[in-house]
């Protein structure tokens, strides 16, 4: 969707960084624009998601899920856990590293939470070649042990942040620090619609590759569109890139999933949207859980994905003007889904995309026969299995 | 209207107009600009520290408003930050400081967008000032980023500080700078009297924050304003004889 102000959704996005930065932003906005326009970009691009990606990912029938959601439902997954690594974040690395390679950076720095970003860094810059330095919170680091063993068996030096919350923001922080030191040398690979302009822009173009794969994929199949699509908003990555095909369909209604933790009411959640308000956070002015002097306030979700204070301002602006509702389940809801999908499907999906999965289950009997109902199964969730039987007493 | 008191403060260090890269050689001295975070280490020994870093020799104090988030900082500073934010430091906390303090020297306040943001920025430029405050850096504000608040504190007794760095182009820099001599002071890295030396043959001023924190925190509870308050003056001594000498 196009907007007045450049890097701006109506008042939200915007370049709040240090002065450092603004050189490197605007090289990275001409060369993706430029990139944008390259058919040659387009088709090294789309070769590598197709030959090392695995696009386009399949569009699953979850016939036993859709009839516990209503008689005549249909529920489709985009099984976006199918793609290399796991989940849809290495959409946006691999269009990314093509644009550093044309910045000529050969160093590449990354944020990541429960590490599927890091690991989706690691993985393109061990495929071309390039250094790899991935943040992670030193609480994170010790939750996903094997997310950094993975890391670092594709070369990538993996580095424990000690400050704050210890977890994805301040290893933003930091990642944001140590580009502002290495910048001329350094392209800072964003995981989410998040940070200053043009990230979010950029994270969602290259992430649009699912909504354009799934709407084609749901008029194919079904020949019409979907009644509803569902993805889960942490910062807002896939749910960006399934909402961008469908945001001038106004008949498809768009439902954003986050992430209400132990329960809004308590404070413990991660619902920028829901319960924060407008502020300034890594970058951008967004929807963000912060107390009254203005200082960010730590997430909660059981899912490390979602565990963030900010939401990427594309999702703000959509919020504010109504076009997709945003709501948000609880821990609880989310791995009652990773159960039900599970033993209803087969398949298990990332405690994040649970969320999703869980509000098409709190919502039983609000569709009618026929009706399509489109759900983003981000990634996979063989990374949450310790964790999901450690809370719910299974096995380990 | 009258001279405001940065302008007035820069012209008496630097003599003649209003100082600046423009100002002819040895016309003055240079300045020294310390940083300290507001409510570090504690918040009275944070109102002592003020008040004799001041006395011992600064030409402007830079007071830093804590935000949780400091990405512009390093880990030094940040410590100090989050140090004063688990003492409960707010905005209306650093202005009540910046008041009590009432220094001689022109007083900057250095913080994030967010914090103002959240106490409401017109509210802020008026309260700030009456505290004392002369002017606003807010280091993830870069020039042209936020027309509204740029315009706000362009209105305001608040001169806005910008940064510049050596990443920055120059239409980048002729929008920060927007034509007029500005004074410039350097900083970031400098802690030791050679470097403020070094630093004062090339600029207006010279700005020291981390070592005047590590100061504060290392000498004990109570020892840290003293030993602030000596690096200062020695910091003053190795600024001060630039310029005024050349």
């Amino acid at each position: 969707m196009d907007v007045p102000t450049p890097g701006r959704f109506g008042p939200y996005g915007g370049r709040y960084v240090p002065e450092t930065l603004m050189a490197a932003l605007e090289e990275l906005d001409r060369v993706h624009e430029a990139a944008k326009r390259d058919p040659t970009f387009w088709a090294e691009l789309e070769a590598l998601l197709k030959d090392y990606v695995g696009r386009p990912t399949p569009l699953t029938e979850a016939p036993r899920l859709a009839a516990e959601t209503g008689a005549g439902v249909v529920v489709a997954l985009k099984r976006e856990d199918l793609n290399h690594t796991g989940a849809h974040k290495i959409n946006n690395t691999l269009g990314q590293a093509l644009l550093a390679r044309r910045m000529e950076k050969r160093r590449i720095i990354a944020e990541t939470g429960a590490g599927q970003h890091g690991v989706a860094t690691a993985t393109v810059c061990a495929r071309f070649g390039l250094e790899c330095v991935v943040y992670m919170g030193e609480e994170d680091m010790r939750r996903q042990r094997l997310n950094v063993y993975r890391m670092e068996l594709m070369g990538a030096r993996v580095v424990p942040v000690t400050s704050g919350t210890r977890t994805l923001k301040d290893a933003t922080n930091e990642a944001l620090r140590d580009w502002v030191t290495n910048v001329t040398t350094t392209h800072y690979i964003i995981g989410s619609v998040v940070g200053p302009d043009p990230f979010p822009r950029i994270v969602r173009d290259f992430q649009s590759v699912i909504g354009r794969e799934a709407r084609a994929q749901v008029l194919e199949r079904w020949g019409r569109l979907p009644h509803t699509v569902i993805a889960c908003v942490g910062g807002g990555s896939n749910a960006m890139g399934i909402f961008s095909a469908f945001l001038d369909d106004s008949a498809v209604a768009l439902v954003g999933v986050e992430a209400a933790g132990e329960g809004l009411a308590t404070g413990r959640h991660a619902a920028s949207l829901g319960r924060g308000r407008p502020g300034v956070f890594h970058g951008s002015l967004s929807y963000l859980l912060q107390n009254a002097d203005g200082q960010v306030q730590p997430a909660h979700s059981v899912s490390a994905g979602l565990d963030y204070p900010g939401v990427g301002p594309e999702h703000a602006f959509l919020k504010d003007s109504g076009r997709v509702l945003y709501e948000a389940v609880t821990d609880r809801q989310a791995l009652d889904a990773f159960a039900a999908l599970s033993r209803l499907e087969g398949i298990l999906p990332a405690l994040e995309s649970a969320h999703a999965v869980a509000w098409v289950l709190a919502h039983r009997g609000a569709w009618r026969a026929e009706d399509i109902v489109l759900v983003n199964l981000s990634g996979r969730g063989d990374k949450d299995v310790a964790m999901v039987a450690e809370l719910t007493g299974g096995a380990t | 209207m009258s001279e405001h008191p940065i302008a007035a403060r820069w012209r008496a260090i630097r003599g003649g107009g209003r100082g600046g890269r423009g100002a002819p050689a040895g016309a003055g001295r240079a300045a020294l600009i310390p940083y300290l975070t507001a409510g570090f280490p504690t918040p009275a020994l944070s109102l002592e520290a003020l008040r004799r870093v001041a006395a011992a020799g600064a030409d402007f104090v830079e007071v830093g408003v804590p935000f949780s988030d400091p990405l512009a900082d390093g880990p030094t500073i940040q410590r100090s930050i989050q140090t004063a934010l688990d003492q409960g430091m707010t905005l209306p906390g650093v202005l009540d400081l910046i008041r009590r303090a009432a220094l001689e020297v022109p007083v900057i306040i250095m913080t994030y967008l967010n914090p103002v943001m959240a106490f409401g920025l017109e509210r802020f430029v008026g309260e700030a000032a009456a505290a004392g405050a002369s002017g606003l850096l807010l280091t993830d504000l870069p020039a042209g980023a936020d027309q509204t608040v740029e315009s706000l504190v362009a209105a305001s007794p608040l001169a806005l500080i910008r940064l510049i760095a050596p990443t920055t182009t120059p239409e980048r820099l002729a929008r920060a700078v927007q034509g007029a001599p500005l004074p410039l002071a350097v900083g970031f890295g400098i802690g030791t009297a050679a470097q403020a030396r070094a630093a004062a043959r090339l600029a207006d001023g010279v700005v020291v924050g981390s070592a005047i924190i590590d100061a504060l925190g290392a000498a004990g509870t109570s020892g840290g304003p003293g030993a602030a308050e000596r690096l200062v003056r020695e910091l003053a001594a190795a600024v001060h004889e630039q310029g005024a000498t050349a």
